[in-house]
């Protein structure tokens, strides 16, 4: 292919190479500076300006060290919360899924139109009502009440039908049924059939509203915040919003070093399944 | 499973005689996996095991109602579960038990606290209320009798032994009003211990002090008689309230002062000139609440600016974004580019990175004094990106742009995709120029498939809790107002502040507010829903 002349190159495609390095100059900025000033050790927000000229691991240890914020705690705290809820969510929204598209009863219609019309009272909308629910609950049954964590993956399995019951429905719906009458014939029953069968052929899906459910309760702020009260019972966002707001220039890089070990999961994660998030979220789920 | 089931779609379908329903209950009872089974039975039993403990637990607690619907749910829980057929209620009732209790009764549980006046120094009942300011206000009788005492425990409880001036042992602790007890053992004319309950002695009676000095043990059922109390573990004395309480008339009267405080139907009792006393109790005040925020001047101002703002929020948070990445859809969709990927790599990182924390790191860049944006981009300049209110609001706004762009890239990228070439061909053979081609082809059949996303991400935005509160905590802080507001919060931060944050909370009012933004929220998603007729996609 014949070289183009530079001016006609840059007609065509080189002003668009400009515009994405500009975007991505905007785009990775902040994560460098964050991931500049934890490599900063000791540093304040005032230091952490100059990027890259100190470098040290030093934060990252520190970040384990320090009692009055159990950093290793929300961690594990935020790990255990996320992972319960999303193989709750994702049991619970493909055992409904499962009867939605498979099964033809009374009311259906009218349960997947409810689910539909009950997202539209988000749980966060809630709040107040699920904090004196709670604040009930742990009157009598203090174990599962206001203060642990088993409450609040009870609260947000609550929201474990809705959204992810219609990502899964859908998808279940391509699956295609004769796979399962193929199944009767031979003799199989219908926890047969979905245990064995249906769960595999299913998986990409299951595994997209897995890994949504447990980004999105990993960075779920204000449910944590109302219902999980000491310091070494609560999560990620909650612990270090609360860090960041009551110290906030002076440690600095601890709260980068934080922030930048609290993000690399959820990216990871987010980068190794793209292509099934970007098809998921163009059959209609947001962040 | 090793052995098969039968197939109970099929005997649903043929309505089947009684003999061969029968037949059929005993080859699937002899083929239906006996592991499944077993694995049923128990999971079943645990379940109800663990549920009739509640119900006991509840009932004991005199929780009529809860205890009841617990066993109302594992009754039909159980016989779904042990009956033939019911099959969809199989799979979806563990789902659905979580959502009724989780966000359906909640939701119910909202509209209830909206009409009440729950909250900072309204959280109890109008007895409790009473006893409590009752106690609030004793004082020590002067120049009462004292009474000898030994401090009692049984179950980690204590219990005032009294004897009292007269010479009789009386038993009681915090709302157990002395009774007279025969089988105490003395000593001196003092009881000092009693069967079955554990003696303090010095030392624990030290270790203990604080929580003993709060022990105040009434009298009798009458508030009015007072109760005992003990500065030192060792004598007790009566405590009277200031506050008479008349049980006939249902009103305080402070016996100091004499002003009589009735029951007025606001939730406290209220003097004749407009002072309440605290704490009171809670009642329904029915659409107070709604009128307080629509009406009340010192809450009206500062709930129509937050509206407003949060309307314009989310309105140019979903269409800058949209337009930022709807532009660089455009740019990056042209076959000619090379290295496309790893701009789209860098790219859709923000949108990776958790939410809540780009939000407090951004906090970070943009500090008025010590922040890189104003000590290193504008080279020292002093600029309250955070804590002017346009400025908050403008920061507010890039925050998210740099949050949502990559999104809205994503999804314009697919749908541009998904547009066939030949429509452009066609046009470009007829002599439509590239603009001309955008905007009455391409744009159009581009809105169809992203409305519905547009309208999501609208609602999405509208309660979009992190980033306001992590950036700005929704300040600058308006000081005239009487609920703590700031000017970039949205309705959804000022629900929690009103509720959440701060000395006061006043639930029932944030519980409005709430109710409030379903039906804005809930209101638009379903006009738009209907125009993009996405609701009639269901089959």
């Amino acid at each position: 292919m014949p070289r183009r002349p530079f001016k006609r190159y840059f007609r065509e495609t080189g002003w668009r190479h400009l515009i994405g390095i500009a975007v991505a100059v905007f785009a990775i900025f902040p994560l460098l500076y964050v991931f500049s000033a934890s490599l900063n050790p000791g540093g304040t927000l005032l230091t952490a300006n100059a990027l890259f000229s100190n470098v040290s691991l030093q934060s990252y240890i520190d970040l384990f060290g320090s009692e009055r914020q159990p950093y290793g705690a929300w961690f594990l705290n935020t790990l255990v919360i996320g992972l319960a809820t999303a193989a709750g969510t994702v049991i619970l929204g493909a055992l409904a899924a499962y009867s939605f598209s498979r099964m033809r009863f009374t009311g259906r219609r009218f349960g997947l139109t409810t689910l539909l019309v009950v997202q539209m009272f988000p749980q966060m909308l809630a709040m107040v009502a699920i904090f004196l629910l709670m604040v009930q609950i742990s009157e009598i049954f203090p174990a599962i009440g206001l203060n642990t964590q088993i409450g609040l993956i009870m609260v947000y399995l609550g929201g474990a039908l809705g959204v992810n019951t219609y990502l899964m429905y859908g998808f279940f719906n391509t699956i295609p049924s004769s796979i399962d009458e193929a199944a009767k014939i031979d003799g199989a029953g219908h926890a047969r059939i979905f245990f064995t069968i249906i769960l595999r052929l299913v998986a990409p899906i299951l595994a997209v509203v897995g890994l949504l459910s447990f980004i999105g309760t990993s960075s779920e702020f204000v449910l944590a915040s109302i219902i999980l009260i000491d310091p070494d019972k609560q999560t990620l966002a909650v612990g270090l919003y609360k860090f960041i707001s009551d110290e906030f220039s002076k440690n600095w890089s601890l709260f980068a070093a934080g922030a930048v070990l609290a993000a690399v999961l959820p990216v990871a994660l987010f980068l190794a399944l793209q292509r099934y998030i970007v098809g998921g979220l163009t059959a209609g789920s947001v962040k | 499973m090793a052995t098969p089931t039968i197939d109970r779609d099929a005997a649903v379908e043929t309505p089947p005689s009684k003999k061969s329903r029968r037949a059929a209950r005993i080859a699937e009872a002899a083929g239906a996996g006996w592991k499944l089974l077993i694995f049923k039975v128990v999971a079943l039993g645990l379940i109800d095991a663990l549920a009739l403990y509640a119900a006991l637990v509840l009932f004991q607690s005199e929780q009529w109602v809860a205890a009841i619907a617990v066993l109302v749910v594992t009754g039909v829980a159980n016989w779904v579960y042990f009956s033939r057929g019911n099959l969809p209620a199989k799979y979806l009732i563990p789902g659905l038990i979580f959502l009724l209790i989780f966000q359906i009764f909640v939701a119910g549980y909202t509209a209830y606290i909206a009409f009440t006046n729950y909250g900072t120094g309204h959280n109890g009942s109008k007895e409790s209320a009473i006893n409590s300011l009752m106690l609030s206000a004793q004082e020590r009788v002067p120049d009462s009798p004292a009474y000898e005492l030994t401090i009692v425990e049984q179950l980690g409880e204590y219990s005032f032994l009294v004897t009292n001036p007269d010479g009789d042992v009386e038993l009681g602790g915090v709302d157990r009003p002395l009774e007279p007890v025969d089988n105490a053992e003395m000593d001196g004319g003092k009881a000092v211990a009693l069967p079955g309950y554990n003696t303090l002695n010095f030392s624990q009676i030290v270790a203990n002090q604080e929580a003993i000095a709060a022990i105040a043990v009434p009298i009798s059922e009458d508030p009015n008689d007072g109760s005992l109390r003990t500065p030192d573990g060792s004598v007790a004395y009566v405590y009277l309230s200031s506050l008479e309480y008349d049980e006939a008339a249902d009103t305080m009267t402070d016996t100091r002062t004499g002003t009589v405080y009735s029951d007025v139907g606001t939730g406290a009792f209220t003097s004749p000139d407009g002072e309440e006393l605290m704490p009171g109790w809670q009642i329904t005040v029915g659409f107070d609440n709604f009128v307080r925020a629509f009406t009340e001047e010192s809450i009206r101002a500062p709930f129509f600016s937050v509206l407003t703002w949060t309307f314009v929020f989310a309105f140019l948070s979903v269409f800058t974004c949209f337009a930022m990445g709807l532009f660089l859809a455009i740019v990056f969709n042209d076959p000619r580019m090379k290295s496309k990927k790893y701009y789209r790599l860098i790219m859709i990182l923000p949108y990776a990175f958790p939410g809540f924390l780009s939000a407090l790191v951004w906090a970070g860049m943009m500090n008025q004094e010590f922040g890189y944006i104003n000590v290193v981009l504008f080279n020292g300049a002093d600029i309250p990106w955070l804590t002017n209110e346009w400025l908050a609001k403008f920061s507010i706004l890039l925050v998210n742009l740099w949050l949502g762009f990559p999104y809205m890239f994503l999804i314009c990228t697919g749908a541009l995709q998904s547009i066939p070439d030949d429509v452009q061909e066609a046009a470009k053979v007829d002599g439509a120029s590239a603009w001309q081609i955008f905007k009455s082809i391409k744009l159009p059949l581009l809105f169809v498939a992203v409305a519905p996303l547009l309208i999501a991400s609208f609602a999405y935005n509208f309660n979009n809790f992190s980033l306001i509160y992590m950036l700005t905590g929704g300040g600058p802080r308006d000081v005239t107002a009487d609920v703590n507001v700031g000017a970039t919060d949205i309705l959804i931060t000022m629900v929690y502040k009103v509720a959440f944050v701060g000395s006061t909370a006043d639930y029932g009012l944030a519980s409005a507010f709430s109710i409030i933004i379903f039906l804005l929220v809930g209101t638009i998603s379903v006009i738009a829903f209907r125009r993009t007729k996405a609701l009639e996609e269901l089959n």
